[in-house]
């Protein structure tokens, strides 16, 4: 009935989230939200290899982000 | 050349009243092929004040009229989370700019309203320019330019830079906005009603001491937003009651940027509602396809190593024969040509002439050919979006280094030449992490540095020189691992900044930006390095001659038998210490050198007299030393101006003398004791 919070990074290629919440230091969390990580945000995980860094669609922008800040950020997986 | 607006060089400026235009923009938006576009030739490089930030300035005309345009460094809010971010707003806040020209993408507006968002927040008069329209047409996103000016109350003008389409209308309402003909009223982004209230607070409190020019209420809007710089001004300007007080209220509401990043993103979304027609979901763009080749962990590094193989080549094929013509053709026959008019002036000057002078300029202008094809294909990986794909399948192995993986294809040009290397970690956007590659950069083992090893090592190793060779350039790069990991432990603490990067659309280059940026480059090295190189090349040959002319008994060599024993504890003998020394310069020299203290041998006969002159151990311990050695001076002369600083360029200088003469000394004692003596 709820899906679980989970870390970003833990999404697989192909999956959809919500973003709840980030934390990490101000720094990268005020370049997140310049990005368009805010909370509430839809994101895709468009690439994944479960190690390295990663790359997620936020707001029609391909981000990539080390497996480090991709952890930092909580998301709640959505159906296709 | 034409300069405006400079604050801290007295330049020469244009006339009084010229307007000044300022152009900002999120990266990969197309900001530079505009400002390209509309200043041609007609722009300055340099640096903003105290910062390493490039600053670039030039002038335009339209209607009769000149324009000085400012570029201000690409950022993606500003937010002082970066140098380029308070450069970019205290430029906005201090010079007044009358008109800001912030360029979107009509491919990406969501995103990059958001500079625009906290652009109008600033009450800077704005003019969108949609740029990137044909970007959106492929990608079937419609974007109605009339509602989006509705919408923001700010002017918007679509068009498509890299096709010169609606420039001239952006500079017509440019023009009109000057004029008082075109009237903006801007709707900035709202914060939630539950905040606003703070807000108010945080306003009342400071407003009173705000210093000028900022305005008081973006200044509390910063403060609420926790940025750093801000929130030090004020904590230095309040009195110290009202300070406990601002910091108690901002304490309470520490996430309030996600907040003001919300509402921003809110308010974005309801702009960009009003005017785009997204297009249907499931379509594949052209980025998306390459990338699942370009970007996947495996395959990236192939295409990686095979666009690398290819700039090596071009360089090999292209460069190195005009830099030979150039060497035999033009410097050596200009050089004759002067020792000819010389010939009745006495020997010193004849010496300083052809050998100081003209030899440190022909070596300035011999690595031009090389530079100039690798700034071309660096610009053009970078013009094509394929620079951050390269940063990106290599961020892995860059980790061990406390280092990104944009670090990577600077440092791997330093196999070309150290130089292209150190300009290009230009890409690098944190400094820390900038300056570390730069210090790093020297070493990657040159091709001079193999030039050396290639006509010493078959001297001493005969058919295992090539073995010898590669051990040497893996010893080179293991060092730089370590030493990369050591400085990144003490200078930085090991603190890595995060790594966030935009993956840019891929497209299609653009000529005149690359032509521009590789004219930039070249004219940079050739102006300031070149000085440098000049005034050093000259000081090596004053050594080196005087007192009586002979190399044998100068100033250079009794500089080398002082230091002996310095260079006995790695088995030199004081002619491969003053090799070393003159290697300087430029690395290839160390050969030449060797050649005249061993009294101007062919170079068959250089062979015998060095194998006969030193043991293997001894010959080795050299080699070590030569690529681990003081960086030569153009890349010297290439550090001090790009740290800006002499502090970081003494330092790399030091550190390459201790790690060459320890590593040397190892290499000695350790070959000896292995039975090489």
């Amino acid at each position: 009935m709820f899906p679980e919070l989970i870390s970003m990074s833990s999404l697989r290629a192909g999956e959809h989230a919500v973003v709840l919440s980030f934390g990490g230091g101000r720094a990268e969390r005020n370049r997140l939200a310049s990005l368009g990580f805010t909370p509430g945000v839809e994101v895709d995980m468009t690439q994944n290899y479960r190690f390295g860094p990663l790359i997620v669609t936020v707001r029609g922008t391909r981000v990539a982000l080390g497996r480090g800040e991709a952890a930092h950020i909580l998301v709640r997986r959505r159906g296709a | 050349m034409s300069e405006c607006h400079e604050v801290a060089a007295p330049v020469v400026s244009v006339a009084v009243g010229t307007p000044l235009i300022a152009l900002a923009g999120q990266p990969n938006m197309g900001k530079s092929t505009l400002f390209n576009l509309l200043t041609g030739l007609n722009q300055h490089v340099g640096n903003w004040t105290g910062k390493t930030v490039e600053r670039r300035q030039g002038t335009f005309r339209h209607n009769g009229r000149e324009y000085c345009l400012v570029d201000l460094p690409g950022t993606y809010s500003l937010t002082a989370n970066s140098p380029e971010e308070v450069v970019a707003r205290e430029f906005i806040v201090r010079e007044r700019p009358q008109v800001v020209v912030a360029v979107v993408s009509a491919a990406h507006l969501e995103r990059s309203l958001y500079l625009v968002a906290e652009l109008l927040s600033l009450s800077a008069p704005v003019v969108v320019a949609l740029n990137m329209m044909d970007v959106a047409v492929q990608e079937g996103i419609t974007v109605q330019p009339e509602v989006l000016a509705a919408a923001l109350g700010v002017p918007v003008v679509a068009m498509t830079a890299s096709k010169a389409v609606g420039v001239r209308e952006l500079l017509d309402v440019v023009e009109g906005v000057l004029q008082g003909r075109v009237v903006s009223s801007p709707r900035a982004p709202e914060i939630r009603a539950d905040h606003r209230e703070i807000l108010r607070q945080i306003e009342t409190l400071t407003a009173a001491f705000v210093p000028a020019p900022y305005p008081p209420d973006w200044v509390a809007l910063k403060l609420f937003e926790g940025d750093a710089e801000v929130t030090r001004m004020m904590e230095a300007a309040l009195p110290e009651e009202k300070r406990a007080a601002l910091q108690a209220l901002l304490r309470e509401h520490d996430d309030a940027f996600l907040v003001v990043a919300s509402g921003r993103y809110e308010w974005i979304g309801r702009m960009v509602r009003a005017a785009v027609t997204q297009p249907k979901i499931g379509q594949i763009g052209l980025t998306e396809r390459l990338d699942r080749w370009a970007a996947h962990p495996i395959w990236g590094l192939f295409i990686l190593a095979g666009m690398l193989g290819l700039v090596f080549w071009v360089t090999f094929t292209l460069a190195a024969p005009v830099q030979d013509w150039m060497d035999e053709r033009l410097i050596a026959p200009f050089a004759e040509w002067v020792g000819g008019l010389l010939a009745g002036a006495p020997a010193w000057l004849q010496g300083m002439v052809v050998d100081g002078a003209i030899g440190g300029v022909g070596s300035v202008l011999t690595f031009l050919p090389i530079l100039v094809v690798f700034f071309a294909a660096f610009a053009l990986l970078e013009d094509v979006g394929y620079m951050a794909r390269a940063a990106y399948v290599m961020d892995n192995l860059m980790h061990l280094m406390g280092l990104h993986g944009k670090s990577f294809l600077p440092l791997f040009l330093g196999f070309g030449c150290n130089v292209p290397a150190i300009m290009g970690t230009r890409v690098i956007d944190s400094w820390p992490a900038r300056l570390l590659t730069i210090l790093i950069a020297p070493l990657v083992p040159c091709t001079a540095r193999m030039v050396v090893v290639a006509f010493i090592a078959p001297i001493f190793f005969g058919a295992n020189a090539l073995w010898v060779s590669w051990g040497l350039v893996l010893m080179t790069l293991v060092m730089l691992v370590l030493s990369g990991m050591l400085l990144n432990q003490v200078l930085f603490k090991g603190q890595r900044s995060a790594f966030i990067m935009e993956m840019p659309l891929y497209h299609i280059p653009n000529a005149r930006t690359i032509g521009l940026l590789v004219w930039q480059r070249s004219m940079s090295f050739v102006k300031k390095a070149g000085t440098a190189i000049l005034a050093m090349s000259l000081l090596v040959w004053v050594l080196s001659y005087l007192p009586d002319g002979d190399l044998n008994t100068s100033f250079l060599a009794r500089f080398g038998q002082l230091i002996e024993p310095l260079g006995r504890w790695m088995g030199f003998d004081w002619r491969l210490t003053v090799a070393l020394i003159t290697s300087f310069p430029a690395k290839e020299n160390a050969i030449a050198t060797l050649g005249v203290l061993f009294g101007n041998a062919p170079e068959a006969g250089l062979s015998e007299a060095l194998a006969a002159s030193f043991s293997t151990a001894s010959a080795l311990s050299f080699l070590v030393v030569t690529m681990l050695f003081i960086p030569c001076m153009a890349t010297v002369a290439v550090i001090r101006q790009e740290t800006n600083s002499w502090r970081w360029a003494f330092f790399s200088v030091a550190l390459f003398l201790g790690l060459s003469v320890a590593g040397g000394m190892v290499t000695y004692h350790l070959a000896t004791w292995m039975g090489l003596g």
